[in-house]
């Protein structure tokens, strides 16, 4: 626990676990409701950050995802399915199958163009889900009850929100494991230079798809959480809008580093909450800060914090560099 | 119905590529030659739209309206370009993507405080507020003169960067823009000239697009991933694919949405057709989109240079 990066980390997740409690004393159930929400963008922001941070893929479609996880719940809640297994297996494979397809075709491109591809294939299931007219088309469809996982009952606020604490937690250390991995070192590999990845004889298309879905995955799973708080699945979760977000999130928090998304989505949402509290036409202030931020640093908070742990090499941190923490 | 429903489809969808065409040219120069990524191209045709619509309802005047909104957006586009965008050209994309997608926060959310919420409306000029005759079928003169309109300003564009000095310079520094700066030519100069081009042709759309679309906060997005479509289709950096793109999307786009559903239920059950038929008309262009990547990565018309 020496560098700066874990301690913020630690404190960072520490905080988060520690908001039912305030929740309680200060009487403000809100809060739960509001962190709950925050927790969920960073599991979505920490799902994208696999290939955005590490590969260098710029997925600007990945709430497209978040909405096959959302419409999983409700399509089935619709049909009197309630148990959350049936809407995991559901959103799994039904993403498993979408992000093969979609990243397949997306990462025959690079660049500007995945950029520009993603976005249209988000935009495709955006208006696939507009025209949906038998599950509420454009008002969304409401979801009656929170998906039944037996013995955990998600009813309860609480419960609910260390849920999706457990489940970040639990991907925080999965993904750790997968950027130090054989797996994460080709990823991080081909980031740097796929052609010669290519020429150390490692089929690229492979393991960039592979990390595409897995990010995927991690955003069906955060949809299907923010179907269950909002108990309600609408085409406003693939909207544009939503997938830049994801991407605000992770360059604000830092990208290439694992915790960054979790600060990021922290950050962003803590600061809608309060600019939207001064006044309704908030965004005319979100929208030059953003592009301030951007201009000032792309290092993000956690790419700073680990510039500053980087022994010797305080100077040189290189925006989204490789994920020097802990060692 | 079906040949006068057809032509009038037809034109409907050049009327929409065109508009496209307006669009995608200067966001295909823009990303040609400063390798910039304007995702606030579409907030440029809004505000366009807006300065036309201000202008026509306090003078009444539609050539007012264009004289004072094509210019305005340019100015515009050339104020952003130098305050913000001039400082993302050497950094990557995902930054560019960033900036310009706060800008659209910006630009959305300040129409919505100057203008209100609520749509605003302008009228097509007197002269062209009738009706064509076309083999025998009406045809609204305003949309012939957008699709006039349009191609005119396609032919000029075409002239410009081939047959003129500035053109020239244009295709020269998208190649090879150091050797353009060595040679004297101020090039960021240039770069702000393109970026008032392209912003030019999008407030110029928003001007024509005013009185058949409802100019309201937000209209920029929808349009915008249309453009991106277009030149994802038609090849990045590319004035020609992004004409046969934007033309090949409206067409698809407007005669799908016009005839898919009457067609499916040629084939499918009824109560199928029904559902399916509006879903696939409205997802036709990006599946046209995918199978034009899945074959041909660069887009159909990609640039030939380098």
């Amino acid at each position: 626990m020496r560098s700066p990066q874990l301690w913020a980390a630690a404190v960072l997740l520490g905080l988060l676990g520690l908001v039912p409690v305030y929740a309680a004393v200060f009487e403000q159930p809100f809060y739960i409701t509001l962190f709950a929400r925050i927790l969920i963008f960073a599991i979505a922001a920490l799902g994208l950050n696999l290939i955005l941070g590490y590969g260098a893929m710029v997925s600007f479609g990945h709430a497209l995802y978040i909405g096959i996880g959302a419409y999983a719940v409700g399509i089935l809640s619709f049909h009197g399915v309630t148990s959350g297994w049936a809407h995991l297996g559901a959103g799994l494979a039904v993403g498993a199958v979408a992000a093969t397809v979609v990243g397949w075709v997306c990462l025959r491109t690079s660049g500007i163009a995945f950029i520009m591809i993603t976005l249209a294939f988000a935009q495709m299931f955006y208006f696939l889900s507009v025209s949906l007219k038998q599950y509420g088309g454009d008002d969304g469809l409401t979801i009656a009850a929170r998906s039944d996982f037996g013995w955990v009952n998600l009813a309860n606020n609480t419960v609910f929100y260390y849920a999706i604490f457990a489940v970040l937690v639990a991907l925080l250390l999965l993904f750790r494991r997968i950027v130090d991995s054989r797996f994460g070192m080709v990823l991080r590999g081909c980031k740097s230079n796929e052609r010669r990845m290519a020429a150390l004889g490692f089929p690229t298309m492979r393991y960039k798809l592979a990390a595409y879905v897995i990010s995927a995955q991690v955003c069906v799973v955060a949809g299907m959480m923010l179907a269950n708080l909002t108990k309600f699945a609408s085409p406003s979760f693939m909207q544009w809008q939503a997938s830049g977000d994801l991407i605000v999130m992770i360059v604000l928090g830092g990208m290439g580093t694992l915790i960054g998304p979790v600060a990021g989505a922290t950050g962003l949402l803590l600061l809608e909450e309060v600019l939207a509290g001064w006044t309704q036409h908030w965004m005319v202030i979100l929208g030059p800060l953003i592009v301030v931020i951007v201009i000032v640093s792309n290092r993000g908070i956690f790419g700073v914090l680990a510039a500053l742990g980087r022994t010797g090499g305080a100077g040189r941190a290189r925006p989204g560099g490789t994920s020097g923490e802990a060692r | 119905m079906t040949l006068g429903l057809f032509l009038t489809q037809t034109l409907n969808g050049l009327q929409l590529g065109v508009l496209l065409f307006l669009l995608a040219a200067g966001l295909t120069l823009v990303f040609g030659i400063m390798n910039f990524v304007n995702l606030a191209h579409g907030s440029l045709y809004m505000m366009g739209a807006y300065f036309a619509a201000a202008v026509f309802n306090a003078t009444n005047s539609f050539v007012l309206a264009g004289v004072v909104a094509v210019p305005a957006t340019m100015l515009l586009g050339m104020l952003v370009e130098r305050v913000a965008l001039i400082r993302l050209y050497q950094r990557d994309h995902l930054d560019q993507v960033l900036a310009t997608f706060g800008l659209i926060l910006f630009f959305n959310e300040l129409v919505r405080i100057i203008w209100g919420p609520a749509s605003v409306y302008m009228n097509a000029p007197e002269a062209l507020s009738g009706t064509v005759m076309l083999f025998g079928f009406g045809y609204p003169a305003y949309r012939f003169a957008i699709i006039a309109a349009g191609l005119f300003v396609g032919a000029g564009l075409y002239w410009m960067i081939h047959k003129t000095r500035v053109g020239m310079l244009i295709r020269a520094g998208a190649t090879k823009p150091e050797m353009v700066a060595a040679l004297g030519v101020n090039i960021s100069l240039l770069n702000t000239l393109v970026f008032g081009l392209g912003a030019g042709l999008a407030g110029f759309a928003g001007w024509m697009a005013g009185p058949i679309l409802s100019v309201q906060p937000g209209m920029g997005e929808p349009i915008l991933i249309l453009t991106l479509v277009v030149i994802v289709t038609g090849g990045i950096g590319s004035i020609r694919g992004a004409f046969y793109g934007a033309m090949i999307v409206g067409i698809v786009d407007t005669i799908g949405r016009a005839f898919l559903p009457t067609l499916l239920r040629e084939f499918l059950e009824r109560s199928l057709a029904q559902a399916a038929g509006p879903a696939i008309a409205s997802i036709l262009i990006y599946l046209l989109m995918a199978v034009v990547l899945a074959v041909r990565p660069q887009g159909l018309f990609p640039v030939k240079h380098g």
